[in-house]
């Protein structure tokens, strides 16, 4: 079985500090991580690997630095990795990126024909969802997103059968082979780099292609020519007319406060009291 | 022929619509239902359409898909009274669960038919799910988790507006010279429109040219959820919020106490739910529940723009903050300038003397 999982690199949001006067985000010196969805995505088929066998890929598109996360992709137990690279991207939307990625997917599986891509569920810097879907869509791959679990995956037959997160509950869901899933969060826990993951990782050979060795010929397809979406303009939120009403009472005590505030909010929002009746049982 | 309506030029911001774009007319909200309900965020949604539409002067349409019958039908009268001008009714036997491959062929088909300028989706699993899928096939620009959409006075397209990344900043998003635009809004962003029981209008049908034997993915088994187990945060009355200014998970009793006495829902920001102290189910904000209470009460919450985005469509807010100057102040109902470890249990004594009072009373 051929895996490929998509790992997109992103700004570790932990680290991310906003200017306080401009209200822009101060990216320099922000550590890059592999997104944190994707790590789902990454063990899912490393356990796919543990238990039918497999050749696991890892593909990110990204800028030279991205390599990084497939290094760490190597170290986790990924067997190779492509960094696909090129100044063409930049400005890409969801439609191009996922342009990108499927032509590159399309070029991995000329050498050995690709089963099963993963993606994570979404982002946490374009945080669209929407990369998963344009691969499949592109590549003709049925497409199961928000899956939770991969019950079985059965080669000989080319089927698989997963439960995907639906609005109001699970649905289990079998299709065939070829399919891409974006997996959930917290389905799964990465496991631990081990020693000899790390050495390889430091030593192997990432795979590196621009727009040519990734396929793509038509450059109105990639980049900001290939986006329909424009960003037109960026402001901040609109402040609300009126700040908080400060609370306030003479001896400032806690329990005054309190005292105040709810004989305020109960006038002032006479509905809200037998809303929070309602919602109460009695025996408080 | 579901291939690209590929601009002549680079879009630019004033460029003439091509005319077989300018073709594309009207506002569609697709309308999700699962199990025999519709999603709340379809008849959000229809309210936001409904305001856009009558900007652009063009009529609004719910867009309706499922297994034939009464019950899929009945989804069509209900978006005319949510305000729909027309329904859009997609009935075969395969579309009785969702699946993508024939919900993004009917849908597909559909635009390409009639032509909408804007589809309007929720950002829902479903949703989430069949707008990626639509908009690659159709080969347009799709804007995800809107929390504004309005009409750009200039060129008339879309304008949607989105929280940016880590900073406290919006980003506006348009899909200039391809037809429709799309855009997918979180449940509970916007206000549901209101409801008027006269309201009816025409349906159009369409039908769906696939059978089962087509379909690659079949559904083995639903498994609902119990409703019990699961926070519902979307939907609650009032909601008690507690943040890292709590310091401890010991500390963060202290917001159930209160939700306790309030019989309301215990919400969190992320680096609550981060350090474990509450479930993920309970995170309020861009990356996790958007609310829309009565009452939201915020104890050590700073306000950053990620979380405020999740709660600020409470009708009251109310903040419980030691820094005079923390943002939260900014768009809050009341604020309560102090340690949260002490207002928040003279909140919850004053709470329940308040209503047992009014209990005896009443
Ligand atoms: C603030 C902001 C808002 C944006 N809003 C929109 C918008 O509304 N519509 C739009 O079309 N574009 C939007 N973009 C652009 C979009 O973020 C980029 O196109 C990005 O390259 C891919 O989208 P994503 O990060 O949302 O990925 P998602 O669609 O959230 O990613 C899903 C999965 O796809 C895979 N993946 C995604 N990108 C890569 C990659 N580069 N390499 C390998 N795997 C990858 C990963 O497995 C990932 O988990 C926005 C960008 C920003 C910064
Ligand atoms: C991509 C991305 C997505 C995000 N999504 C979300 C999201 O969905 N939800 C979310 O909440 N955040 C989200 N965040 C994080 C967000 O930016 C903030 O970091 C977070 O909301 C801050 O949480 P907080 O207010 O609890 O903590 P802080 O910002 O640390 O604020 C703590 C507050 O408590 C006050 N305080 C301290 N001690 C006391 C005391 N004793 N009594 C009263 N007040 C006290 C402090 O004055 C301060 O205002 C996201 C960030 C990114 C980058």
């Amino acid at each position: 079985m051929h895996i490929v999982v998509c790992i997109k690199q992103v700004p570790d949001s932990s680290q991310i500090r906003v200017h306080p006067v401009t209200n822009t985000i101060m990216r320099q010196g922000v550590p890059a991580v592999v997104n944190p969805y994707d790590l789902f995505a990454l063990e899912e088929a490393l356990r796919l690997k543990d238990t039918y066998g497999a050749q696991v890929t890892v593909l990110c598109m990204g800028p030279p630095p991205a390599e990084a996360a497939l290094r760490k992709a190597i170290s986790f137990g990924a067997d190779d990795a492509i960094l696909v690279t090129d100044r063409a991207f930049a400005g890409s939307d969801t439609l191009a990126t996922s342009f990108a990625l499927a032509s590159a997917i399309g070029q991995i599986g000329r050498n050995m024909a690709v089963d099963l891509v993963f993606c994570g569920k979404q982002t946490i810097d374009g945080d669209t969802a929407q990369v998963g879907p344009g691969i499949a869509k592109r590549l003709d791959l049925q497409l199961l997103t928000y899956v939770s679990q991969v019950d079985r995956v059965d080669t000989e037959r080319r089927e698989i059968v997963v439960q995907r997160r639906a609005e109001g509950g699970v649905q289990v869901l079998q299709t065939r082979l070829p399919c891409l899933i974006t997996m959930l969060e917290g389905t799964n826990e990465m496991r631990f780099a081990s020693q000899a993951g790390m050495f390889r990782a430091a030593r192997h050979p990432v795979r590196v292609w621009d727009k040519a060795a990734a396929g793509i010929e038509d450059v109105a397809k990639i980049g900001l020519k290939g986006s329909p979406t424009v960003v037109s303009k960026v402001f901040a939120p609109q402040p609300k007319a009126s700040k908080a009403e400060q609370i306030k009472c003479e001896s400032n005590a806690p329990k005054d406060l309190a005292v105040t505030l709810i004989a305020k909010l109960f006038t002032q929002h006479p509905a809200l009291e037998s809303a929070i009746s309602a919602g109460t049982t009695g025996s408080i | 022929m579901t291939e690209a309506k590929a601009p002549a030029k680079r879009a630019g911001r004033k460029v003439e619509l091509d005319p077989r774009l300018a073709a594309y007319q009207g506002v569609w909200v697709f309308v999700e239902h699962e199990r025999g309900q519709a999603h709340s965020v379809s008849w959000e949604l229809m309210g936001e359409g409904r305001k856009l539409a009558d900007q652009l002067g063009v009529p609004l349409s719910g867009v309706v898909m499922g297994a034939p019958g009464e019950d899929t039908r009945r989804f069509c009268h209900e978006a005319f009274r949510y305000g729909a001008d027309r329904c859009y009714l997609m009935e075969d036997p395969v579309l009785a669960d969702y699946r993508n491959q024939p919900f993004t062929q009917g849908l597909t088909e559909l635009v390409n038919a009639h032509q909408p300028e804007i589809l309007l989706l929720g950002a829902t699993t479903l949703g989430r799910d069949l707008a990626g899928s639509v908009a690659t096939t159709l080969q347009t620009g799709l804007t995800a988790d809107c929390t504004e959409l309005n009409i750009d006075p200039e060129n008339r397209s879309l304008a949607a507006s989105r929280p940016t990344f880590g900073g406290s900043l919006l980003c506006t998003i348009l899909t200039l010279n391809y037809r429709p635009q799309m855009a997918t809004v979180r449940p509970r962003v916007m206000p549901m429109a209101s409801y008027d029981e006269s309201r009816s209008g025409p349906i159009i049908e369409q039908p769906l040219h696939l059978i089962e034997t087509d379909i690659v993915t079949k559904v083995l088994d639903y498994i609902p959820d119990n409703r019990q187990d699961r926070p519902q945060l979307p939907f609650a009355d009032i909601i008690v919020s507690g943040g890292r200014g709590l310091k401890s998970p010991e500390n963060f009793q202290l917001v159930w106490d209160l939700a306790r006495v309030l019989g309301a829902e215990v919400g969190a920001s992320r680096p609550v739910v981060q350090a474990g102290w509450v479930e993920l189910d309970r995170q309020v904000g861009q990356s996790g529940k958007t609310v829309r209470p009565k009452l939201y009460i915020a104890a050590g919450i700073s306000g950053a723009v990620q979380h405020r985005v999740g709660m600020e469509g409470a009708d009251v807010i109310i903040a419980i903050n030691n820094d005079p100057n923390a943002p939260i102040f900014d768009f809050a109902t009341y604020g309560i300038v102090g340690n949260a470890l002490q207002v928040l249990p003279a909140l919850t004594e004053a709470f329940r003397q308040h209503l047992a009072v009014a209990r005896k009373a009443g």
